[in-house]
């Protein structure tokens, strides 16, 4: 608790004010505004339809939104397109998984940025010894940086795939529902993971439809509900009740 | 550790897998070798001679492999490659007698490099799928090639040309050779060590995925077939060489010979996987098979019956492989 008053005391890794998102028609999202800290984890959470995907996608470049500022350490950014929001240090996970199923792990961890040797060529021990210290580190149980990532199972992936991130975002990692392809071991082994990334100090903001998994993990929770921000409560200091009440819209504020 | 025991079975299976996929050519390779080698051991088929015909023979082929293994990997398909040869050929050969041997040489490959980038430039960014795209230039080209010198066929009357293209030498090892190897040996370096290779792979495995990463997917579509075509390119230089003369019919029944090459040597057809040296292997099995077949004095329906039935058993088991 304490670490997380002390990192709140300082600039937010990524500011969202006042966002919102058409789709033709359709608001999607409406003056949507948020804070996250370094080292600390933010849930969103909402129905389905509420705009959550939507958001973590205005937030990682694939849409660009129709009004609002995005400020990443204090510094207003555009973000048009995926590669750039990496550039800034933000990095996605899929709830469906983008990675590369016959390539290797250390190959899908250098996805698009495989490090060069001097002759221009692939650097496999740089990417397979970074690998297996980050896997080790992260607790990412594969049988090696070698292994083919559809050899593994659904949870070894996923935490490639965090894995991935976590070597690449010195900001912010945005994850959509991480666990929901998962089993219920593979999902304690990933949230393990996730719940270890607050020691890097890397801000999260986590999309998850489990409100246990919620509340193991996040230090606050945003509520979402028809592209409108409800609320945002410190964990400790709230219960499913209220967060449900939140959600299903039997309470606004 | 309870994941010792997953991991180890991972691993298992991990193990089998790889023996049973990449070694499959080389085993048929030797397999096909012994049995010609016994069964038509009074026929030549063992003399250094035959052998090194076998090499020369395919040397097309392989480099119109090597490309097609590029656009596979991706996860694209080019039918248009044997009808290609034709057209560079008689562009060549054309132009040498014309305007000499380096305005021949660049007629060839630059009229291939023309044919991969319309290819391309249709399937990455009209996003037309290849299949449709090539097989529309199939066509297209084999009209071009046959109406380019009203079916004829063009002598090549350049020697150099010849002898770098077909029946020349370099340190005792014949031209034909020397190509093979060197576009082997660079077709390997950039599909295996190079950051371009990795990125045609994971094109071809997750489109998405390799969007997300930052890969520009149109470019590597655009990239593979353009590669394909001016192999293509290079193999109508090399028969123009070779037979010294080019015709319309050049290529023009290669294109199956190249899938099965490419196939047999481990390259998943939908993308994701693949292998040069096993597109070499795959394509001397192909010409070892073509060369033993008529020694055994099997008819040319007969001919085309075995090799069909040989890709057919090539493709299901590259797409067992990919629906396991
Ligand atoms: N690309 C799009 N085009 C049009 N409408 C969209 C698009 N993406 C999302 N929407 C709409 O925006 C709303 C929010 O969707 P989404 O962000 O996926 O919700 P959630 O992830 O919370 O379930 C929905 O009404 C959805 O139909
Ligand atoms: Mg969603």
């Amino acid at each position: 608790m304490d670490a997380k008053v002390i990192a709140s005391a300082g600039q937010p890794v990524l500011k969202l004010q006042d966002i919102s998102k058409n789709f033709g028609g359709i608001t999607a999202i409406e003056n949507f505004s948020l804070e996250v800290y370094p080292g600390e984890i933010v849930a969103l959470v909402g129905d389905n339809g509420a705009g959550k995907s939507t958001l973590i996608k205005i937030i990682s470049g694939v849409h660009a939104p129709s009004a609002g500022t995005i400020t990443i350490e204090g510094q207003s950014v555009t973000m048009s397109s995926a590669t750039m929001a990496r550039s800034h240090g933000i990095e996605v996970v899929y709830q469906d998984l983008a990675l590369a199923d016959q390539q290797t792990v250390y190959m899908n961890m250098f996805l698009g940025r495989e490090p060069v040797t001097r002759l221009g060529l692939l650097d496999r021990r740089k990417m397979i010894a970074d690998t297996e210290k980050l896997v080790k580190e992260l607790d990412v149980r594969i049988p090696s940086a070698h292994a083919t990532i559809r050899d593994l199972s659904g949870g070894q992936r996923q935490g490639v795939a965090i894995a991935r991130a976590t070597h690449w975002a010195n900001k912010l990692i945005l994850l959509d529902e991480p666990t929901a392809a998962l089993g219920v071991a593979e999902t304690a082994k990933v949230e393990e993971i996730v719940q270890s990334l607050k020691q890097r100090n890397i801000g999260v903001l986590m999309i998850s439809h489990s409100l246990d998994q919620v509340f193991r993990l996040s230090d606050r929770i945003c509520v979402l509900r028809r592209g409108k921000q409800i609320g945002v409560r410190r964990t400790a200091e709230t219960s499913k009740n209220e967060i449900i009440a939140m959600i299903t819209g039997l309470q606004e504020h | 550790m309870s994941n010792a025991n997953t991991n180890a079975a991972v691993a298992a299976s991990f193990a089998k897998r790889i023996n049973l996929q990449q070694y499959v050519v080389y085993f048929g390779f030797v397999a096909i070798f012994l049995f010609f080698a016994i069964v038509l051991k009074d026929s030549g088929f063992l003399t250094v001679r035959n052998l090194s015909n076998i090499v020369l023979q395919t040397a097309p082929v392989t480099i119109m492999a090597i490309g097609l293994v590029f656009v596979m990997s991706a996860g694209e398909i080019d039918l248009s490659i044997g009808s290609t040869v034709g057209v560079t050929a008689l562009a060549a050969a054309v132009t040498i007698n014309q305007y000499g041997l380096v305005a021949g040489v660049l007629a060839g490959l630059g009229a291939g490099l023309l044919i991969g980038l319309i290819n391309g430039a249709m399937v990455a960014y009209v996003k037309l799928p290849s299949f449709l795209v090539t097989l529309a230039t199939l066509g297209l080209l084999a009209g071009v090639s046959r109406s380019m010198t009203d079916l004829r066929s063009v002598p090549v009357i350049h020697e150099t040309f010849v002898g770098l293209f077909g029946s020349g030498s370099f340190l005792g090892i014949p031209s034909l050779m020397w190509w093979t190897a060197i576009a082997v040996a660079a077709g390997h370096m950039i599909y295996r060590e190079t950051r371009f290779g990795a990125h045609v792979l994971a094109t071809g495995d997750n489109a998405r995925a390799a969007s997300v990463s930052g890969i520009n997917v149109p470019r590597i579509r655009l990239t593979v077939l353009m590669i394909s075509g001016t192999l293509a390119g290079l193999a109508g230089l090399l028969y123009a060489g070779r037979l010294q003369a080019a015709k319309y019919t050049l290529g023009e029944t290669d294109l199956m010979t190249v899938i099965a090459a490419v196939i047999v040597g481990g390259t998943l057809l939908n993308g994701g996987k693949g292998s040069i040296i096993g597109a070499l292997v795959g394509s001397l099995m192909m010409g070892m098979l073509n060369n033993g077949l008529i020694l055994m004095g099997l008819s040319v329906s007969d001919q085309m019956i075995v090799r069909g039935l040989i890709i057919l058993t090539a493709v299901a088991v590259s797409l067992r492989e990919k629906n396991r």
